[in-house]
């Protein structure tokens, strides 16, 4: 399990910008329901896509830029992100999420392949923009609830979704 | 002396008063809000404020009165998430957070089916996951009953009942015997979704074919062909003769037409004709020794 840990944090690392502070990663994956069998390729692919659209929304959030959602997301997730970067221009806001540590658990793949579950627990910061000037630092704690589908080249986020943990 | 004493005691009183002309910010936040409910934040304090609320389902910032209530009507949030606020006074600030959940009744589901086209009676080979979510397509992760049906021509229904965990379902299905289009469906309260599944005939059960003289020709012509659930085979599949005379094969390949194939083969005395399709041998015939 640290080794799957290890080999998807280094595989993460290897896509991010030089300079961008790096996420702990912990990856769990027994016990994933659906009768497809769920490997090692797949799951990594899954992780990475998961983890980089963490960067992407980041991104898109800070600069207020829904195209910076394209790559990674898809669906319900892509238009609420969206519909959020309109009304932080309408009302003058910006955020900044940095997330510190995800704490991912894959819970299903569908048996037909067309799905991915899993839940994050996520450690993050986020800062709140107004007009440029910064108005809040706060941490937070949450679980997310995450499906994903595969598209092209690469897994995308379709619904990612907090909840009490 | 005396006004030094003053100063001092007077000082020492507006030390004291201050905090109370100043009221720091602060709020009230529920803990968890339903998705397209009404709620209000209370705050307290004294002066403007900006009340900021951020998500990656929504962002809200308001200016109000410090003490005043802030009111949320059941239209201002309605997507699931977690919910960061901040109340920032001229002095200071309040922060906090909550969850908006979803709500609890059904409006969409989303229903991935496969394959579109398969063989009949094949042993769990339709599969479904369904994913459920509300009007305001949030995933509703609370446990809820599903129920999926796959309906074809035979008349017969498989059904099997789930329970949504963390809001999706799946099951596997046989396909049915008879060949035909199948309505797969997933029901979740009064809502369902469909999908048609195509069974088409399996690989064919047997072959036999019968022969009869044509001139200086054999004519070859199998029964129709059927899968073993007694399906026809579909016209295109490809029948194989093949004559073996005097250490030398002819063979020739036959679509299937009209559930038949026919050919067609010099008649030597003695030959041996076979006839094969798929993984299926049929009846062997010797010409001329019959």
């Amino acid at each position: 399990m640290n080794k799957l840990a290890l080999v998807i944090s280094s595989i993460f690392a290897a896509t991010l910008p030089l300079g961008a502070s790096q996420p702990a990663v912990r990856v769990e994956s027994t016990n994933v329901q659906g009768r497809r069998d769920f490997n090692e390729q797949t799951r990594a692919a899954v992780v990475r896509g998961y983890l980089e659209a963490w960067q992407s929304m980041a991104a898109a959030l800070q600069q207020n830029r829904p195209d910076l959602l394209d790559r990674d997301f898809v669906g319900t997730a892509k238009d609420k992100l969206t519909d959020t970067i309109h009304d932080q221009v309408t009302t003058g806001i910006s955020t900044r999420y940095l997330d510190q540590a995800h704490n991912l658990q894959i819970l299903f793949y569908s048996p037909e392949g067309l799905s991915v579950q899993l839940v994050d627990n996520v450690e993050y910061e986020v800062q709140v923009f107004d007009r440029g000037k910064i108005q809040t630092t706060q941490k937070a704690h949450a679980r997310y609830v995450v499906v994903m589908t595969p598209a092209e080249v690469r897994w995308r986020v379709r619904v990612l979704q907090g909840q009490p943990e | 002396m005396r006004f030094r004493l003053w100063c001092l005691v007077g000082s020492l009183a507006f030390a004291t008063l201050s905090p109370c002309h100043a009221q720091s910010a602060s709020m009230t936040l529920p803990k968890q809000v339903k998705a397209g409910s009404p709620f209000s934040i209370q705050t307290t304090g004294s002066g403007k404020a900006v009340l900021y609320i951020v998500g990656f389902g929504q962002v809200v910032r308001r200016e109000l009165q410090l003490g005043q209530t802030a009111s949320f009507s059941a239209e201002d949030m309605h997507d699931a998430g977690h919910y960061v606020a901040a109340l920032i006074g001229q002095s200071s600030t309040d922060n906090g957070a909550f969850d908006v959940v979803p709500a609890s009744q059904p409006a969409n589901l989303s229903f991935l089916a496969k394959p579109s086209r398969l063989p009949v009676s094949l042993h769990d080979g339709i599969s479904g996951a369904v994913y459920v979510f509300d009007a305001y397509q949030n995933l509703i992760t609370a446990p809820t009953p599903v129920s999926f049906q796959l309906s074809g021509t035979s008349g017969i229904t498989q059904t099997r009942t789930a329970e949504t965990r963390e809001g999706r379902a799946w099951t596997q299905m046989d396909s049915a015997a008879k060949e035909g289009a199948a309505h797969f469906a997933v029901h979740v309260g009064d809502i369902s979704s469909t999908r048609i599944i195509q069974q088409v005939p399996g690989d064919p059960c047997a072959l036999r074919m019968s022969a009869r003289p044509s001139g200086q020709k054999i004519e070859l012509q199998t029964e129709p062909l059927r899968d073993c659930s007694g399906n026809a085979v579909p016209d295109g599949t490809v029948v194989t003769f093949t004559e073996a005379y005097d250490g030398k094969q002819t063979t020739v390949d036959v679509p299937l037409k009209r559930g038949i194939a026919q050919a067609e083969l010099p008649a030597y005395n003695g030959a041996k004709i076979s006839a094969a399709t798929g993984v299926v041998l049929g009846n062997e015939i010797h010409w001329g020794k019959q």
